[in-house]
């Protein structure tokens, strides 16, 4: 009798506990913590996987350090929490996660009905087809009856259907949760087809048994302006996300790379000086160190390092920068002034 | 906590005066204040969850369901297209979990129920064959048997256009089990009815039959009658049809095999999969069952004379499904809840099907609570049955 009362009042504390703590910015939770809690991949080689060590490696991961380094100076405080396309939302929504960055899609729908708001985009995308070169097939034109892998509750899931609908084509999906189950099924040619963002399709060729016999068909269906993401209601934890990735891209457009950065603080550029902290202001207005800006250059490098050495043309996934590259070199990458 | 020495109802004339210490009184209000804790912890998570979904904006409420779900199914038992509403794709998902477990709870019973016969048989190899399979199936988790069956469907079997052609018209390949049909024909419907209509009329002869045994002891020749209405109308019934003979052949077109019926490799890993995991668990039910009838009652019957077929049917079989049918109930139960492992080989059960619909709408609590409905409709729907049956077999004592 006693310990049930003791029991109930223990879950009605828990209760109020956790009520109470949802109400906290999340910079305050974070740095409470001691970590931050990033959804990720689990799994997609160039974006977010772990290496043979079990450190997390990809793009993805590299913002989300840079983001870990704007709030702690460091670029492990981080949980990196594997989630499928299905869950990552709820686990943002719930709060179990603080930040997510995989590779999710900006859409109107996930920027209002599910209460989320994508920061700088990372990495722009677009959707096509990954087909075994034996089956013939130049053009996803010629799809009509095809059985296609996808990956559940993702846009692509929607865009294949919208195209074949538009293109007057049957479809018949495949539908399995996991990256790397889905990889494998297609490769035992459960599916004729597979549909993802481009990215991704370089990725899962990449680690086919044999690359190529696989070929991406010239179409690319749609766009994917894929970035982190954060909970709708907390502006100032916006701010940061938002500009820990800008920071990666302006770094790159002022020609600060990890090995210069250094040098760079005696620059006399009066643009570098506030970047780098050496003119304060910066730091303040976000709430952040003043050093936060060299300390991401300096730990995690700029955004053309992160991209050249992740999925870059010296890596297995040969991506080229394209709408990637800086908005100087034809690209859509192109960052507010940082002052 | 010492027993004081309270008066007991039923003494004469109680005094009054504890109206706190009436165990009867303390009775209610003690309900009274857990049901009132309950409904306001309940009150208060759900203020709290909607006042949440307020402060971020979330969609709420089941509006969606109108809404066009615009993504495709792989399978479906009605007609389906991306153009439909979100209700209609859940009800595919509904459909498709339903056809599962229902042909997976009707061959585990018959699988478990010949197995656990055979792990009771004399014969030595069969009895250790069956103590093998039960062993070996219970004791591996049931998602890895189903990666196992899925992967050895998928690696297993020749693309679509190598497919295996073991006899005409049937095809298998790697997306699946393709064979020909009869082309559509109204005959079949008309022989559907006369199917039925010959299970109404066996149900009424077995009456008859029984009430004349009981007053003349006569025993009539049920069984060959009721097969040879069963077999027999729908038969007359095609001739008189016109007797059509037109197959629909399944033929590879394009990327893939079109016309005649497809079972998915997804399908028959999960049926695969969930009916020999959970007979190993039916088997065991049926010994214990057969077991526990006791060794006498066998020897009785034998000795007034009936034959092997009747002592099991009319007296081993009445007495062991009564101690069969609750545990096997929970088995039934089991079955259809882990048909929602469905998720991890693709096929686009109820669960994997509100799981995209809650990722396109961003509505996970209505759509969690529309998973939850549906498996609480199927599992109560199925105890209802199950314990209407049980009452039914229960010892009749007369």
């Amino acid at each position: 009798m006693k310990l049930a009362r003791i029991m109930f009042v223990a879950a009605l504390l828990t209760v109020f506990l956790c009520a109470g703590m949802a109400t906290a910015g999340t910079l305050e939770d974070v740095k409470a913590k001691g970590y931050i809690s990033v959804g990720v991949n689990e799994g997609l080689f160039g974006f977010s996987k772990p290496d043979e060590k079990g450190v997390w490696k990809g793009l993805d991961v590299d913002t989300a350090r840079a983001i870990s380094v704007a709030v702690f100076g460091a670029p492990d405080k981080i949980k990196f929490v594997p989630l499928t396309a299905k869950t990552r939302f709820t686990a943002l929504q719930s709060g179990e996660i603080d930040v997510l960055t995989r590779n999710a899609t900006r859409t109107l729908g996930r920027e209002t009905a599910l209460g989320l708001n994508f920061v700088q985009t990372n990495y722009y995308d677009g959707q096509g087809f990954l087909i075994p070169k034996s089956l013939g097939v130049k053009s996803a034109k010629e799809l009509d009856g095809a059985t296609v892998c996808v990956l559940p509750g993702t846009t692509t899931e929607l865009n294949a259907a919208d195209y074949f609908r538009a293109n007057g084509m049957t479809m018949k999906p495949v539908v399995i949760e996991s990256t790397p189950e889905l990889a494998k099924a297609f490769f035992a040619g459960r599916c004729d087809c597979l549909t993802s963002d481009a990215s991704q399709l370089a990725g899962t060729r990449a680690v086919a048994p044999n690359p190529d016999d696989y070929i991406i068909l010239p179409e690319i269906i749609s766009r994917e302006p894929l970035g982190p993401a954060v909970r709708h209601g907390d502006d100032k934890w916006y701010d940061i996300v938002d500009f820990a990735t800008k920071a990666l891209i302006e770094a790159e457009y002022l020609g600060i790379t990890s090995k210069n950065v250094d040098e760079m603080l005696k620059s006399t550029d009066p643009k570098i000086q506030r970047f780098l902290g050496v003119s304060a202001g910066n730091g303040k207005a976000l709430g952040l160190d003043e050093k936060w800006a060299y300390n991401i250059v300096k730990m995690v490098g700029n955004y053309g390092e992160v991209f050249e050495r992740n999925v870059g043309v010296n890596t297995p996934l040969k991506i080229e920068r394209g709408l990637n590259a800086l908005w100087t070199d034809g690209g859509l990458m192109y960052t507010p002034p940082f002052k | 906590m010492a027993p004081n020495e309270t008066p007991l109802s039923g003494t004469e004339a109680p005094s009054k005066a504890s109206f706190w210490y009436d165990p009867k009184v303390r009775g209610v209000l003690y309900q009274i204040g857990a049901l009132l804790t309950v409904g306001l912890l309940a009150y208060y998570l759900m203020s709290n969850t909607l006042a949440n979904l307020e402060r971020q904006a979330i969609a709420t409420g089941f509006g969606f369901l109108e809404k066009q779900a615009s993504f495709e199914i792989g399978e479906s038992l009605i007609s389906y297209t991306a153009a439909d509403t979100y209700f209609k794709a859940l009800l595919v998902g509904a459909l498709n979990t339903l056809l599962v477990s229902f042909i997976g709870v009707v061959i585990t019973i018959i699988l478990g129920t010949f197995i656990g016969i055979a792990r009771l048989s004399t014969n030595w190899l069969v009895s250790r064959m069956a103590a093998i399979y039960i062993e070996v199936f219970q004791d591996i988790p049931v998602l890895l048997q189903l990666f196992f069956w899925y992967a050895f469907f998928y690696e297993m079997l020749p693309g679509p256009r190598q497919a295996l052609n073991p006899m005409a018209g049937v095809f298998l390949c790697n997306r699946g089990l393709i064979f020909g049909v009869p082309a559509a024909h109204p005959a079949w419907q008309y022989m559907a009815i006369a199917f039925l209509a010959g299970c109404v009329a066996v149900y009424f002869i077995r009456r008859w039959a029984r009430r004349r045994q009981d007053q003349t002891g006569q025993i009539l020749p049920t069984g060959r009658v009721g097969a040879a209405l069963l077999i027999g109308l729908p038969l007359i019934t095609w001739w008189l049809a016109g007797a059509p003979t037109a197959m629909n052949i399944p033929a590879l077109k394009g990327f893939n095999f079109k016309g005649g019926v497809s079972v998915s490799p997804e399908f028959a890993a999960l049926l695969l999969g969930l009916v020999l995991y959970t007979a190993a668990f039916v088997a065991e039910v049926v010994r214990a069952g057969i077991q526990s009838v006791s060794k006498g009652q066998t020897e009785a019957a034998m000795s007034i004379g009936l034959r092997p077929g009747q002592v099991l049917n009319l007296v081993i079989l009445p007495q062991a499904l009564r101690v069969i049918i609750p545990p096997l109930t929970s088995q039934m139960l089991n079955l259809t809840k882990n048909s929602s492992l469905a998720v991890a080989i693709g096929y686009p059960d109820f669960v994997s099907v509100a799981g995209t619909a809650i990722n396109q709408t961003g509505q996970a609590i209505e759509g969690v609570a529309l998973i939850m409905m549906v498996y609480l409709i199927f599992s109560l729907s199925t105890s209802a049955f199950m314990n209407w049956y049980n009452k039914k077999m229960k010892l009749v004592e007369r």
